[in-house]
């Protein structure tokens, strides 16, 4: 059996080591000149006196095409896994009726579905943990520099790093796997696939992640690195000040409001015209907003923050590999279900 | 002797439709044995019943005195070649016969390489650039090589041209004598199973109407001719399977284990063919009647 699983697989087999291969040398080519360019430039930006946000912002910007490409293909491969490795596995055999002279070899049909589904699932997710490793490795100087716009926990690069790939990829091929059996069509059951899969992963950041962990809550202060702007009317009305969310370094932040004294939500902060936060009359004032900052405070202005820390990064990859594995186990202990009692 | 294929009420049902019921069945081991029947009679559901594919709704079925579905060593002494003959298109005929080598223990290689050799067929040729009838007989050499008991053949000859049917009916044949198979095979045409079986079972709207060895069957059937009268009146041991009327003339086909003394009938024998269609132009509401049994 292991035989003949090998002779139908081995085209894709081959197809996606050669991918792998292609992608693991064009990595193992540029990532060591990545990781130079990046600690050199640190070393070198921590002396000047700006600090490192420009150099950081550049470097960021000179890799980003290929840094997103990278992350794609990781977010992506599992759904490929599942598309043309999961969903023609007995989808195939059950369209061309080839089940029906497989099953009637000496081999029981548990056997059969269990060796089919061991060798090419085992292949979907080595394929995925070895793209994740070394997309992994290849980008963590780019992550570092982008870790405000894609936090770590956060939506796109969470799903592209660490060992949560091979739980998708696992996912995806149970699932691709199934809903082959019953649909027991190939191109349906790959349609299926796709979207069952996509509404899954769009599910997970959205519903299910951000609750993994009871988030963290913080109350800020207003300063320059969450406020927005101000603007004067000319007329002399109340000033208008607008809050962004903060720089928490790597967190993913989850919602970020302002309030007042009483701890009502305020989607801007009023301000009397006549007070620190009223623009000079002449130039800017010599000590910025300070001033203006300290009579918000004093007024009872802040900002409530909740979010993911960057230290949770990898509960959550192992929380999040375990679910999905576990729901692949689960699709797969349907499938033996299926194939005993309800398939013919 | 042993049984090859006992059935007892055996029924199974589709959603709220019965594919086969009350189908009872003793075909005894050694016999080539035709399955017919018009399409949808359930010949594939009771072949599938005896090939373990599927598990049975009522009753309860015995293939070479095991249950089918379906432990290995089951599996091992039946043969099964499924309906339109299925093989991996991708695969060429060297891959197939290496996948009955690597998936049946008593696989008989030499057999395997002897037959496809003889057929003229190319090992490295692809199942699926080959013929309806070099398909039907590579899956039928799957089929022999794996060297069961019992071989049982799904409408094997239903998609081929006459003389593709001969040669594959043929090459069954000889295999059947060779190894001493006992074979069951389908198909709706009677023509195809009269040169072949020994061993008859008509199956009409999911019911068992006739089974029996072909011999005797033709041995108990007679067509009788003569003036016009009406059939309720003949003798009590002779059963009536279908009569026609002119205004003259009455044709009557009967069933007797006596012989027919009356002068007024013509008494003609029967052809394999008109007994079977006999059985299944019968109408409906004789299919009341008990399913008969040949009693030997």
């Amino acid at each position: 059996m292991m035989w003949l699983t090998w002779r139908q697989f081995r085209a894709g087999a081959a197809m996606m080591s050669a991918a792998l291969a292609v992608l693991a040398l064009i990595l193992a080519l540029t990532g060591p000149g990545l990781a130079d360019d990046y600690s050199t430039g640190i070393a070198a930006c921590a002396t000047q006196s700006g600090g490192c946000s420009n150099f950081v912002q550049q470097f960021r910007h000179d890799n980003q095409g290929f840094f997103l490409g990278l992350t794609a293909v990781v977010l992506l491969l599992p759904a490929v896994v599942g598309l043309f490795w999961g969903a023609p596995l007995i989808a195939r055999e059950l369209e061309a009726g080839t089940h029906r002279l497989v099953w009637n070899q000496t081999i029981t049909r548990t056997r059969w579905l269990a060796v089919k589904l061991g060798l090419t699932g085992l292949a979907a997710v080595t394929a995925a943990g070895l793209a994740s490793l070394a997309v992994t490795w290849w980008s963590s100087p780019i992550d570092k520099a982008a870790a405000f716009e894609f936090p770590r926990p956060g939506p796109v690069l969470f799903d592209a790093r660490g060992i949560v790939p091979i739980g998708y990829s696992a996912f995806a091929f149970a699932l691709g796997v199934t809903v082959g059996m019953l649909v027991r069509r190939t191109l349906p059951a790959m349609a299926i696939t796709l979207a069952v899969f996509v509404a899954v992963q769009i599910a997970m950041p959205l519903v299910v992640r951000p609750h993994l962990l009871p988030p963290t809550r913080s109350t800020l202060e207003i300063t320059d690195s969450n406020l927005d702007g101000i603007s004067a009317p000319r007329d002399g009305g109340p000033i208008r000040a607008v809050l962004q969310t903060p720089e928490l370094p790597g967190a993913w932040v989850l919602s970020s409001r302002g309030v007042d004294a009483s701890g009502q939500t305020v989607r801007e902060i009023l301000l009397s015209s006549s007070g620190a936060c009223a623009p000079p009359r002449q130039g800017r004032p010599e000590d910025g907003l300070t001033a203006c900052f300290a009579e918000m405070k004093q007024l009872g202005y802040r900002q409530q923050v909740t979010y993911q820390p960057a230290s949770r990064f990898w509960p959550f990859q192992w929380y999040e590999t375990g679910i999905y594995t576990a729901l692949a186990l689960g699709l797969a202990g349907f499938c033996f279900w299926w194939i005993r009692r309800r398939l013919s | 002797m042993t049984a090859v294929l006992q059935a007892q009420d055996l029924g199974k049902r589709y959603g709220r439709r019965w594919a086969l019921t009350d189908c009872t069945l003793d075909i005894p081991a050694g016999h080539v044995v035709g399955l017919v029947g018009p399409n949808g009679a359930g010949k594939t559901t009771l072949l599938n019943l005896a090939s373990g594919q599927i598990a049975p709704t009522s009753g309860s079925i015995t293939v070479l005195g095991g249950r089918p579905p379906a432990s290995p060593a089951q599996l091992a002494t039946v043969g099964y070649v499924a309906q339109d003959t299925p093989t991996y298109a991708g695969l060429s005929i060297a891959d197939h016969l290496k996948l009955g080598a690597r998936l049946n223990p008593g696989w008989d290689d030499a057999l395997a390489r002897e037959r496809i050799s003889r057929l003229g067929l190319d090992p490295a040729r692809r199942a699926g650039k080959l013929s309806g009838g070099q398909r039907a007989q590579l899956a039928l050499t799957l089929g022999i090589a794996k060297r069961p008991e019992l071989l049982i053949l799904d409408e094997p000859v239903a998609a081929l041209d006459p003389l593709a049917r001969r040669e594959f009916l043929q090459g069954l044949m000889e295999a059947a004598a060779e190894h001493e198979l006992s074979v069951v095979l389908s198909s709706h045409l009677v023509s195809d199973l009269e040169r072949v079986c020994d061993y008859l079972i008509v199956l009409v709207d999911s019911r068992v109407r006739l089974s029996g060895e072909v011999d005797h069957l033709l041995a108990t059937h007679h067509r009788l001719t003569g003036p016009r009268r009406d059939p309720d009146r003949l003798p009590a041991d002779q059963q009536v399977i279908s009569a026609s009327h002119t205004d003259r003339q009455t044709t009557l086909i009967i069933r007797t284990d006596t012989p027919i003394h009356d002068p007024a009938w013509t008494v003609s024998q029967l052809g394999l063919e008109d007994l079977v269609l006999a059985y299944m132009s019968q109408p409906a509401a004789a299919g009341r009647r008990p399913a008969l049994e040949v009693q030997r």
